[in-house]
């Protein structure tokens, strides 16, 4: 059976694609370095529209309107300008609400996209630009530490690296945070109340490595402008060993987090990624593997959810679990020395 | 006489569900079509894997062990047709539920007509609805544009105005559909089923024809005020549902090829098996079918010449679990729970089941939690499906489900249950049927394989299903009654064909079997209390012939609705006597 490899790294070489959802300006070019911070591709996004239903305001049939709008697919209009008007003694005249940009004209009517934003698509990784997609993004390669996650609320930024959990289950309450980590990206165990949440926002700092959050979190947690990245999961789940001992020896460097929000149906997934200098280029890793003995591998599910541990033996076959299932399943031998029986669905291998 | 019957083809069906792919292998055994094995293994449509093809070669590998059947060659591709060195199959059929629900907006005239059928259509499907529009909503149409634009939908239901109505309102429905998907890149741009007046087909193919991913139309849903046709708009949306779908999963192209079309959405392939065991088999009860998994929760239910199905993914045990949320509080989960579990760790487990799908209870606790959060999510589909069904499917009393006979029970939830005995009083927890019924547990998909094989040969399904090849759990006699714990709801007395009998009081508050082999049938007498129904109608007895099953004879004198003790430490101790009762 195959495993999904979950990556906690202490070097490898790192590709991500970076597209826009629609179509626009890629800014980068090939061979470029970029921060995580740069634009690389931008696009306009219209916040809403407006259709002018000029047919009915000149009282007129849609084709003798269509006859009198004055302005095309693509114009840029201001407010107040005439786009329509009906001659003759009862002259009148269809004027456009807001600055804007034609965007469909026919059936004596007219549609504006008004209110344009700009889509910044970001680095979000630090490295180069090693492919360009036309009019959509880039691909960036970099190499360094990689730490995947298992939730993030979004956001992307990149900050140094402290450590304010001493062990792997430490609480992070809003009393730890003061000014000196203004700036950081911070690295603790659990939390669970607000206030914390709010305090790191005030600082303000630069992103937050949990390892769990509380579930009534979330809400908040999705609103908070800087990066959250867990690494475990929900509830009072303690970082698994293997992601907090590469985040501990890598304090006081610079760590990108990327909180992108899993994708299950596509390459997505939140990370943290601190950029090292390698003499020779490395394999990318690899995304899945077959189940074995000797793989570290680290557990999804109770009885040891986010623990890390090796396997002893891959049972062939169905095997009892303790909940009474039937399912293909594991010996695993965890750090602590306790060896369970765990379902291979319940475990992805570490690497 | 159907050229299957002299052919004899082998049938490979597989159905891909959002947590596990199982393969099903049939073929004629001494004349008559069998089902020869199954097997399974995880489904890989989701991230890291990102190809669903992966999961069905994976579980025909595991097929091919069980069977000594080689089946797929040295590239993996399926062989097809069968080789005279008995390897490969004949026909390939699949079905699937794996995938995100599809964000569907629906679009009718008037709330209470079109786009109350609109939305009962959606729900025919893996469908989210992300927006409806209608005549009585008062929105702007640059406003509906928008929000059509910000919700980005899979696909858009257009239904409203009847045959050879007026056609002026419908234009100004379709008008927004149609910008906001002009504005729509190409590659994002809906799926539209137009299922309204038919008279206005052309109109709207020039409206919508350049503008959407693929525009299709069925007869109209509401044909008329009193009339609704929602089955020829259902087979529509099962081909956009695969359509969409066809973008949305890597590799399922390639199983489309093998199947040679013949991929169905798991909910319709299963309706269709109802509908046909309905019209052929039922007597004066409808027939039901429950099904919950990673995908949705799907109830599929006919009577006679009528059908009704409801998928609800808002239900699915999987990725969506943590939506069940918006519909149920913890604690009306954790009744069901035989432990004493916490309202903060059944909220990690939603949260954390809902990071990783496909993980199942490793320890005993995760397993009450996961049955408790299974009966809660089927029992909250079954009262969201009961709205549909037919007036003349009638209640013994008022709130409660209409008798049916027989209950077809699948899905990972109930199919992979640890023994026989949970999966059945899962079953009446949450579904509580009244009256007799046998219940049949599908333990291999078996019910939509047979929906999509049917397509390319009519005899096999009716010989499978005739084969024993369902698990019947037994016969069930749901009391509907309202008194006291302990006091006195019904007799019950089963005379087997040798002359012996056993017999049982059953007290309210109680699960009773009767122990009656699979094989085997046998009279039950029935005898109520005063106010007492058992299923001939309040205070009234009887005697039928009843089948067996793995359970036996199963009498539950838990009353209807089963109202379950306030204090919690009760609680638990009758689940866990009923547990007991059940075999554990």
């Amino acid at each position: 059976m195959l495993a999904p490899v979950h990556h906690i790294l202490p070097l490898t070489t790192i590709l991500r694609e970076r597209v826009l959802p629609i179509n626009g300006k890629v800014n980068a070019h090939l061979n470029q370095k970029v921060n995580p911070a740069d634009v690389v591709a931008e696009a306009s996004l219209a916040r809403e529209h407006s259709l002018l239903d000029v047919a009915g305001a000149l009282n007129l049939s849609a084709d003798a309107a269509d006859k009198l709008i004055r302005c095309k697919v693509g114009d840029r209009v201001s407010a107040g300008a005439v786009i329509a008007a009906r001659p003759g003694l009862l002259s009148k005249t269809v004027k456009t609400p807001r600055d804007g940009r034609v965007v469909a004209a026919g059936g004596g009517e007219v549609l504006i996209e008004v209110g344009e934003s700009r889509l910044e698509l970001r680095a979000g990784i630090p490295g180069s630009v090693v492919e360009v997609i036309s009019d959509r993004g880039v691909v960036i390669q970099t190499a360094g530490a990689l730490v995947q996650g298992v939730w993030g609320n979004g956001r992307v930024d990149t900050g140094i690296l402290t450590n304010l959990a001493e062990q792997p289950d430490a609480v992070l309450t809003a009393g730890r945070l003061d000014v000196s980590l203004r700036g950081s990206v911070i690295l603790a165990g659990q939390c669970k109340d607000a206030d914390t949440l709010q305090a790191a926002a005030e600082l303000p700092v630069r992103g937050l490595i949990l390892a769990s959050l509380f579930p009534s979190l979330l809400p908040l947690a999705r609103e908070m402008r800087y990066p959250i990245v867990l690494t475990d999961g929900f509830g009072s789940i303690p970082m698994n060993s293997a992601s907090f001992r590469l985040l501990t020896t890598n304090v006081k460097r610079e760590a990108t987090l990327n909180a992108e929000m899993p994708d299950r149906y596509g390459a997505g997934q939140p990370e943290i990624i601190i950029p090292l200098p390698v003499s020779s280029e490395l394999a990318p890793p690899q995304a899945v593997v077959a189940f074995a003995a000797g793989l570290t591998v680290r557990l999804r599910r109770p009885p040891a959810t986010g623990m890390i541990g090796t396997i002893l033996t891959v049972h062939p076959g169905l095997t009892t679990l303790p909940s009474g299932l039937r399912a293909p399943a594991a010996d695993v031998k965890l750090e602590n020395g306790e060896q369970v029986l765990v379902p291979l669905i319940n475990l992805e291998v570490v690497g | 006489m159907p050229a299957s019957l002299v052919q004899g083809d082998s049938i490979l069906a597989v159905n891909i569900g959002g947590a596990t792919t199982r393969a099903v292998l049939f073929d004629v055994v001494e004349g008559e079509y069998r089902l020869l094995a199954s097997a399974s293994a995880p489904s890989t449509a989701e991230a890291p894997f990102l190809d669903v093809s992966q999961g069905v070669r994976n579980a025909l590998q595991e097929l091919q062990l069980v069977t000594g059947r080689t089946l797929l060659n040295a590239d993996r591709q399926l062989i097809s047709p069968s080789q005279p060195d008995g390897t490969g199959v004949d026909v390939f059929v699949c079905t699937l539920s794996a995938g995100p629900a599809l964000k569907t907006a629906v679009v009718g005239l008037l709330e209470d007509v079109s786009l109350e059928s609109a939305l009962r259509l959606a729900e025919m499907t893996y469908a989210r609805v992300v927006d409806t529009a209608g005549l009585n909503n008062h929105r702007r149409a640059d406003e509906q544009i928008d929000t059509l634009l910000r919700v980005q939908p899979d696909v858009v239901i257009i239904s409203g105005g009847m045959d050879g109505g007026a056609s002026r309102s419908v234009h100004k429905m379709l008008e927004p559909v149609g910008l906001a998907s002009y504005l729509l890149p190409q590659e994002k741009r809906p799926a539209v089923l137009f299922t309204g007046n038919q008279k206005l087909d052309d109109e709207v193919k020039g409206l919508l024809g350049n503008v959407t991913s693929s525009l299709h139309f069925s007869p109209n849903v509401r044909p008329s005020l009193e009339t609704e046709d929602l089955e020829p708009a259902a087979r529509e949306l099962a081909q956009i549902y695969l359509g969409v779908r066809q973008h949305q999963l890597k590799g399922l192209d390639v199983i489309a090829n093998w199947a040679n079309g013949t991929v169905l959405p798991t909910a319709y392939a299963e309706s269709r098996m109802v509908r046909f065991l309905s019209q052929t088999y039922a007597g004066s009860k409808g027939l039901l079918s429950v099904d919950i998994g990673a995908s949705a929760a799907v109830i599929a239910a006919g009577f006679g010449q009528r059908s009704t199905l409801g998928v609800y993914p808002q239900f699915g045990l999987g990725e969506s679990l943590a939506g069940i949320l918006q519909y149920t509080t913890l604690e009306d989960i954790l009744r069901w729970s035989s432990l004493d579990i916490s309202t903060g760790v059944l909220r990690d487990y939603i949260y954390q089941k809902a990071l990783y799908p496909s993980s199942i209870p490793a320890t005993k606790e995760d397993q009450a939690i996961v049955q408790a959060v299974a009966r809660q999510a089927l029992h909250l589909a079954m009262q969201t499906a009961k709205r549909n069904f037919p007036r003349s499917a009638r209640p013994p009393r008022p709130g409660l489900l209409p008798s049916f006979e027989p209950i077809l029970a699948g899905g990972g939830a109930l199919g992979d249950a640890p023994t026989a005995g949970q999966s059945l009083l899962l079953l009446l927890d949450a579904i509580q049927p009244t009256g007799l019924t046998t219940l049949i547990l599908d333990k291999n998909d078996l019910l939509p394989l047979l929906g999509a094989a049917a397509a390319r040969n009519s005899i096999m399904p009716v010989q499978v299903l005739e084969s024993g090849a369902f698990q019947s759990l037994g016969t069930v006699v749901s009391v509907v009654a309202s008194a006291s714990y302990g006091s006195l709801v019904a007799r019950a007395r089963l005379t087997y064909d040798d002359g012996h009998e056993a017999q049982a009081e059953i007290k309210y508050g109680s699960l009773e079997l009767l122990p009656l082999a699979n094989s085997q049938s046998a009279k039950l007498t029935l005898q109520p209390a005063r106010g007492a129904d058992v299923g001939f109608g309040q205070g009234r007895s009887g005697a039928m012939r009843v089948s067996g099953g793995t359970m036996g004879v199963v009498i539950d004198g838990r009353g209807r609705p089963l109202i379950l003790p306030d204090d919690p430490v009760r609680r638990r101790e009758l689940i866990k006597k009923w547990l007991w009762t059940v075999g554990g």
